[in-house]
């Protein structure tokens, strides 16, 4: 019997070189929040004070609908060849199956925020007022918390009708509270009006709690056929 | 039980029409709002229902996950639609309230958003079940009601800290309310209970017999038209449950 993370790290080294290989979701991620960034940018076309105001909410809203394109290809792409019954019956446990694909969508959103990132600065003429390093665990806290409800829900998604549109539908009522704390730290760092601390500190609880509930809860998701 | 259904069904039309007259007629008008604040009568019980029903909804969601129980899966579906339904009647009545005494419709206050979420988790469930065919349904169901209940509470933080408008709770809460309004409110209340009793109990009723209906038109598909089982139907059928 391999151990619990050497199963989770050979699921995780698998996907990213199949992602590797083909890029298409993060050509396909790379591109839609490009488009997200020109259209947000000539529809408000806001000056600098403006810009650092609604930048939070824009960019979070940008990833937000980019990450779904990696949220919804992560089981999808197992249901070819029967490989999530060949999971189902494997004596692996099912959170080391989990963990990997959260940490692979993790990445793969992270690497295009850190794609992203320059591009928005350039468009909105950001410059930072407050404290930027805090941007740092903001973006980590924050694409853990959308990616691990994602990759839950793209799981429980994956039995229903159309369900690629079922993903947005479970995920955004539940996310509202992640998504609020990462655009309101956003701009509370970017215009350095008072401390980000609290909003920091619920998103370190929204990962704890949801963490813990798809790993207490994934088993019977993955079981359900 | 059955006979128990048209008594309770003309006690909650009594009772009605008894809290309407009370909250039209004989409450008395608020001094500064006016008869807009006779809203409160139909806003706040239907509130109340409302967070009850999402409870009903969580504790069945979580017998039957631990136990698997089809009517506790039954009784989580009749919760969550009843529950939408007077929790719309809480979005609807209260911007009614909120425009000539507030000046505007909407806020993003604390509890108004948290109601509003609220009512989006429960909507997803209902979108969920109505979307989602195999027999796992219940399963995936059940674990998206325990998501919702964990993310209220955060919701409710994250609001909280931002901003919040929405008058005290006058009931517990530091406010104060005239005895007759309060006696009002208390009418109204117990008559929304009786209605939503009222309607879960027939909606769960129907919810049984099709589901009964469902398995006895999957039994009759395996056994033929003649009742003889067709040679797939006789390794499966003993699987398969059969008619209650």
């Amino acid at each position: 019997m391999k151990s619990f993370w050497s199963i989770t790290l050979a699921t995780l080294s698998k996907d990213i070189r199949l992602e590797w290989r083909s890029k298409d979701a993060l050509n396909a991620m790379l591109f839609f929040s490009l488009l997200v960034v020109v259209i947000f940018s000539f529809s408000f076309d806001p000056n600098a004070e403006e810009s650092r105001q609604i930048a939070g909410g824009l960019v979070w809203v940008a990833f937000l609908f980019s990450a779904v394109v990696a949220l919804n290809q992560t089981w999808a792409r197992e249901l070819r060849n029967q490989v999530l019954d060949a999971y189902r019956v494997s004596p692996a446990p099912a959170n080391s199956l989990f963990i990997a694909k959260a940490m692979g969508n993790f990445l793969l959103v992270s690497l295009l925020e850190a794609l992203m990132a320059p591009l928005f600065t350039i468009f909105y003429n950001l410059r930072v007022l407050g404290p930027g390093w805090q941007l740092i665990p903001v973006a980590v806290l924050g694409t853990w918390a959308l990616v691990v409800n994602g990759t839950f829900f793209a799981a429980v998604s994956l039995r229903t009708r159309s369900r690629e549109i079922m993903l947005p539908l479970l995920l955004f009522p539940i996310s509202i509270p992640a998504i609020q704390s990462m655009v309101e730290a956003t701009r509370i760092i970017l215009t350095g009006d008072g401390s980000a601390r609290f909003w920091i500190v619920l998103l370190l609880t929204y990962d704890v709690v949801f963490t813990t509930a798809c790993l207490g809860l994934f088993e019977t998701v993955l079981q359900a056929e | 039980m059955k006979r128990l259904f048209p008594i309770l069904a003309v006690l909650t039309a009594l009772l009605l029409t008894y809290a309407l007259y009370q909250a039209l007629v004989v409450a008395p008008t608020e001094r500064t709002m006016g008869d807009v604040q006779r809203i409160f009568y139909y806003h706040v019980p239907s509130a109340w229902t409302a967070f009850l029903l999402f409870f009903v909804n969580l504790v069945a969601s979580v017998v039957y996950l631990v136990w698997r129980n089809p009517k506790a899966d039954a009784l989580a579906v009749v919760a969550a639609e009843v529950g939408v339904i007077f929790c719309t009647v809480v979005l609807v009545t209260g911007p009614i309230w909120a425009r000539p005494v507030w000046g505007i419709w909407w806020t993003w206050d604390v509890r108004l958003t948290t109601t509003l979420v609220l009512w989006l988790i429960y909507v997803s469930y209902l979108v969920l079940r109505r979307f989602s065919d195999s027999s796992q349904t219940p399963k995936l169901a059940a674990v998206l009601a325990i998501f919702g209940a964990l993310d209220v509470p955060l919701v409710y933080f994250s609001i909280w800290f931002f901003r919040t408008q929405h008058p005290q709770p006058v009931i517990g809460g530091g406010g104060s309310i005239d005895p007759r309004m309060l006696h009002v409110l208390l009418i109204n209340w117990l008559a929304f209970s009786c209605f939503a009793v009222l309607v879960c109990w027939w909606r769960y009723r129907l919810e049984r017999l099709q589901r009964e209906v469902e398995e006895a038109q999957a039994l009759e598909s395996l056994l033929g038209p003649g009742g003889v089982p067709s040679q797939s139907a006789r390794v499966k059928a003993p699987l398969g449950r059969g008619p209650q």
